[in-house]
C-alpha cells in the first residue's frame, strides 16, 4: 500500500502527459465531427505521419550537424512547424480527394473511405521508411534528456514540454475559434451549413480550414509523442487515435472544451489502471487490461451519457 | 423459388456454349499443365460465368455443382496448395456472407466481426486440445475428432450468444458510433483472449493452442485440405441457402427497413433492438461455425489470427462485392482472397526471382506480400468513390404493383378508411 502511494505522483505525471496528447488529437476529431458529423477515421494516421516527419526533421538536422550548439527549443519548434505544415496540407488533401466527393452520400460511405485512407497512410509511411532507412520503426534524438526533481516525483523535462506545448496549442485554438472572424465562421458552419452559406460564408473553405487546423494539431502531437517515447512505428496512430476519439466522446463530441477535459481524464484513468490494476487484483489482471478499461469507458459513456460530459443532448428529427 | 429466379435476373447473359467452352478450356489446361495458376483461377471464375449464363437455373446449378464437386476436386485435388486456396476462399465466402447480414442487410457497420470468428475457433480449440484440463478436472480432454461435427453447432451457438451479449449494450448506439464501438469490442475480445492465461489458464494466452484434433468420421481422419474443401462446400451451401431464405423473409425485410430508415421502420412497428440483435446473432453464428472449421484446419490458433486486419479484410470483401448482394459478396470474397493468398504471393515470388538474378534490388519491406494494408486501403477508397454499391449491386425484388392492387386483400379497408368509405372490414 505504501509503495502504491509512493508511485502515485509519478503515475499522475505519466497520465497527464498522455492525457494532454489525447486531448490535442481529440480536438481534431471533435472539430471535424462538429462541422461534418463525420468520424475522421484517418486522423490517428495523420498524427503518426506527423510523428515521422518531426523525427525525420530532427534526424536530418542531427546528420547535418545542426543539433550541436542549437538551442533544443528552437530545434523542437522547427520540427513542430514543419510537421504541422505538412500534416495540415495532407489533411486538406485527403479531405479534397477522399471525403468531399462523398459529402452527400449515405453516412457509412465516407467512413469506409476514411478507413481506406488510414490503411493507405500506414503502408505508405512504412514504405517510405523502408526505402529510406531499411526498417519501419524510427528512433529520433531526444532533445530534453533531463529530469526535474520536485521531491515527491521526478518529472522528465520532455513530459513537461509535452504538457506546456499542448496547453499553448489549446489556448491558441480557443482564441482562434472564439475571437477571430474565421473562428466565428467555423462555429456558424457547425451550427447550420446552409444558413451559414447564405450569410456569404464559403462553407468549402471553412471545412478545408477545419481539416487544416485539426490535422496540423494532430501532426504536432505526433512530434511530441515521438519526443516523449523515443521509438515510433507506422502503427502508433491507430490505438492512439481510438483513445483520442474516446476522449472526444467522453467530453462530448463536437465540443472543444469537452475534448480537452476528456483527453486529460482518459490519460489519467489509463495510467492509474496500468499501474494499479495488477497490485489491486493480486496480479490476476495486470496492466495489459488498460486498453480494455479505456474502451469500456467509451462504451459506457455512449450507453449512459451519449452526449458526453459537456455536450448537449440532441433529439433526432425526421 | 421466385426469389431465387429474381436474384438470378440479369441483363446480358453469356451464351451457354461459351460457358461450356470456358470450363472445358480451363479444365484441359489444368489437366495438361499441372501447375498452371491461371487455369486454376479460371476454373474458379467459371462459377461466376455460370451465374451469368443464359440457361435455366437447374442447368446452371448442375453446372456449378459439376465444377465445384467434380472438376475442381478431380483436377486439383492432388495439389494440396490449390485445395488450400480453394478452402480459404470458401472460409472467407462463408464469413463474408455472415457479415453481409449485419452490414449489407441491416446496415450496421461492424468492425469487430472477427471476435465471433475467434469465439468459434476458441470454442473448438480449447476442448479439442488438452487445454480444457486446466480448468475442468478429470483429464477428459482432448476430445476425439468425432466431436468436431457437434462443435459446428456448439460454435454456432457460442458465437450467437456472444453476438447477443455484445449486441445488447452496443446496438443502442447508432451509425458511425456503432463502427467505433464494435471496433473497440473486437480489440477487447482479442486482448482478453491474449491475457486469459491467468488467473485461470483458459486460452493459453499469446502462446495459443496447438495440435488441435482434426475432425474424423467413422474412424477416418480428415486432416488435409482435400477433406476440408468438401466440409467448407457443405457449410457454404447452408450459408447461401440461409442468406437467400432470410433476404426476402419478414425478418430480412425488417433488416432492410432499418438500414434504409430507422425512424420510419420503428414507426411501422419494427422493434429496433430485437431486429438488430437477430442480425448481429445470425451474422455472428456463421462466423462461429467457420471459426470451428478454421481451428480444425489450422490445428493451431493464437490471438494474432484475430486482429482488426481480419475484420477489415472481410469488410472489404462485402463492400467491394456489393453490400447486401449475395452473388456480389461471394465474388468479393473470392477476389480478395485470391488477391491476398495467390496474386500478391506470385508477384512477390516473381520480384524475388528478379532480385536474385540481380536485375533489381528491393528492400524486404517492399515485398508485395506485405502490401495487404495498401491494397485494402486503395480498394476501400476506390469502392467508396466509384462503386459505393459494389461490383454486383444488390437488387430488391420488384413488387408487382398491379398484382397487389387487384389482390382480394387490397379491397379491404380498415380503421378510419373503412368508416369513411362505409365498407365493412372483412377479416
Amino acid at each position: 500500500m505504501e509503495n502504491m502511494l509512493q508511485i502515485l505522483p509519478q503515475v499522475l505525471v505519466d497520465g497527464l502527459t498522455l492525457g494532454f496528447m489525447y486531448a490535442v488529437v481529440a480536438l481534431g476529431y471533435t472539430m471535424v465531427y462538429g462541422i461534418l458529423e463525420f468520424i475522421n477515421f484517418s486522423h490517428g494516421e495523420i498524427f503518426m505521419v506527423g510523428a515521422f516527419i518531426g523525427t525525420e526533421v530532427l534526424l536530418i538536422m542531427d546528420a547535418l550537424g545542426g543539433l550541436q550548439g542549437l538551442n533544443p527549443f528552437i530545434a523542437l519548434l522547427m520540427a513542430l512547424v514543419i510537421s504541422m505544415i505538412i500534416t495540415g496540407m495532407l489533411g486538406v488533401g485527403i479531405e479534397r480527394v477522399a471525403y468531399r466527393p462523398l459529402r452527400n452520400s449515405p453516412r457509412l460511405v465516407p467512413l469506409i473511405s476514411a478507413i481506406g485512407v488510414s490503411f493507405l497512410l500506414q503502408d505508405v509511411v512504412r514504405f517510405a521508411e523502408a526505402l529510406h532507412r531499411d526498417a519501419f520503426y524510427l528512433t529520433g534524438p531526444i532533445l530534453f534528456p533531463g529530469k526535474l526533481d520536485i521531491g515527491i516525483a521526478q518529472i522528465p523535462t520532455k513530459a513537461l514540454i509535452v504538457i506546456v506545448t499542448a496547453i499553448v496549442l489549446m489556448i491558441v485554438l480557443s482564441f482562434f475559434i472564439n475571437k477571430t472572424k474565421w473562428g466565428i465562421a467555423m462555429r456558424a458552419v457547425a451550427q447550420d451549413q446552409s444558413t451559414a452559406s447564405l450569410m456569404t460564408i464559403n462553407v468549402d473553405k471553412v471545412i478545408m480550414l477545419t481539416f487544416l487546423i485539426g490535422s496540423s494539431l494532430g501532426g504536432a502531437t505526433g512530434v511530441l509523442f515521438a519526443q516523449n517515447y523515443g521509438t515510433i512505428d507506422p502503427y502508433i496512430g491507430f490505438i492512439l487515435g481510438m483513445k483520442a476519439f474516446t476522449a472526444a466522446v467522453l467530453g462530448g463530441i463536437g465540443n472543444v472544451r469537452g475534448a480537452m477535459v476528456g483527453g486529460v481524464l482518459l490519460g489519467v484513468i489509463e495510467s492509474l489502471s496500468g499501474a494499479y490494476l495488477g497490485p489491486l487484483t493480486n496480479g490476476a489482471f495486470g496492466g495489459e487490461y488498460k486498453d480494455v478499461i479505456a474502451f469500456s469507458i467509451l462504451i459506457l459513456v455512449l450507453l449512459f451519457k451519449p452526449e458526453g460530459l459537456f455536450g448537449e443532448a440532441v433529439k433526432e428529427k425526421v | 423459388m421466385g426469389t431465387f429466379r429474381n436474384l438470378m435476373a440479369k441483363e446480358q447473359p453469356i451464351p451457354l456454349l461459351l460457358t461450356l467452352a470456358w470450363i472445358a478450356a480451363c479444365s484441359v489446361a489444368l489437366w495438361v499443365l499441372k501447375d498452371s495458376v491461371t487455369s486454376f483461377v479460371g476454373l474458379i471464375l467459371s462459377v461466376l460465368i455460370i451465374y451469368y449464363t443464359n440457361a435455366n437455373k437447374w442447368l446452371r446449378m448442375a453446372l456449378g455443382g459439376l465444377v465445384l464437386l467434380v472438376i475442381i476436386p478431380y483436377l486439383a485435388g492432388g495439389n494440396s496448395y490449390y485445395m488450400e486456396v480453394a478452402t480459404n476462399i470458401g472460409i472467407y465466402v462463408a464469413m463474408a456472407l455472415g457479415l453481409n447480414i449485419v452490414v449489407g442487410f441491416a446496415g450496421l457497420l461492424d468492425l469487430g466481426y472477427v471476435a465471433f470468428f475467434a469465439a468459434g475457433a476458441y470454442a473448438y480449440g480449447i476442448f479439442a486440445t488438452a487445454q480444457a484440463n486446466e480448468f475442468i478436472p478429470g483429464d477428459l480432454f482432448p476430445l476425439g475428432g468425432e466431436w468436431f461435427w457437434a462443435f459446428l453447432i456448439v460454435g454456432l451457438l457460442v458465437a450467437a450468444v456472444f453476438g447477443i451479449l455484445l449486441g445488447l449494450p452496443v446496438l443502442r448506439v447508432k451509425g458511425d458510433y456503432l463502427a467505433i464501438v464494435t471496433l473497440g469490442f473486437g480489440e477487447i475480445v482479442r486482448i482478453i483472449f491474449n491475457n486469459l492465461d491467468k488467473p485461470v489458464n483458459i486460452t493459453n494466452g499469446p502462446q495459443g493452442l496447438s495440435s488441435i484434433t482434426p475432425p474424423s468420421l467413422i474412424g477416418e481422419t480428415f486432416s488435409d485440405a482435400f477433406h476440408f474443401y468438401f466440409i467448407v462446400l457443405v457449410v457454404i451451401f447452408f450459408v447461401v441457402w440461409a442468406n437467400l431464405k432470410l433476404e426476402h423473409s419478414k425478418l430480412g425485410r425488417a433488416w432492410i427497413a432499418i438500414r434504409e430508415d430507422e425512424l420510419a421502420a420503428q414507426s411501422m412497428g419494427i422493434s429496433l433492438l430485437n431486429t438488430k440483435l437477430t442480425a448481429f446473432a445470425t451474422g455472428a453464428s456463421f462466423a462461429g461455425v467457420v471459426g470451428v472449421i478454421f481451428a480444425a484446419k489450422q490445428t493451431f490458433i493464437d490471438p494474432t489470427s484475430f486482429t482488426l486486419m481480419e475484420s477489415i479484410g472481410i469488410l472489404v470483401m462485402v463492400i467491394l462485392g456489393g453490400s447486401g448482394s449475395i452473388p456480389g459478396v461471394i465474388l468479393g470474397a473470392t477476389f480478395v482472397t485470391l488477391l491476398q493468398v495467390q496474386l500478391l504471393k506470385e508477384l512477390s515470388n516473381y520480384l524475388h526471382e528478379l532480385s536474385q538474378a540481380g536485375i533489381l534490388s528491393l528492400p524486404s519491406q517492399l515485398d508485395p506480400s506485405k502490401l495487404q494494408r495498401l491494397v485494402f486501403g486503395v480498394l476501400l477508397i476506390l469502392a467508396a468513390l466509384y462503386r459505393p454499391n459494389g461490383l454486383i449491386p444488390s437488387r430488391r425484388k420488384k413488387e408487382d404493383i398491379g398484382a397487389i392492387k387487384s389482390h382480394a386483400h387490397a379491397e379491404q379497408k380498415q380503421g378510419i378508411l373503412a368508416k369513411l368509405t362505409g365498407r365493412k372490414n372483412v377479416s
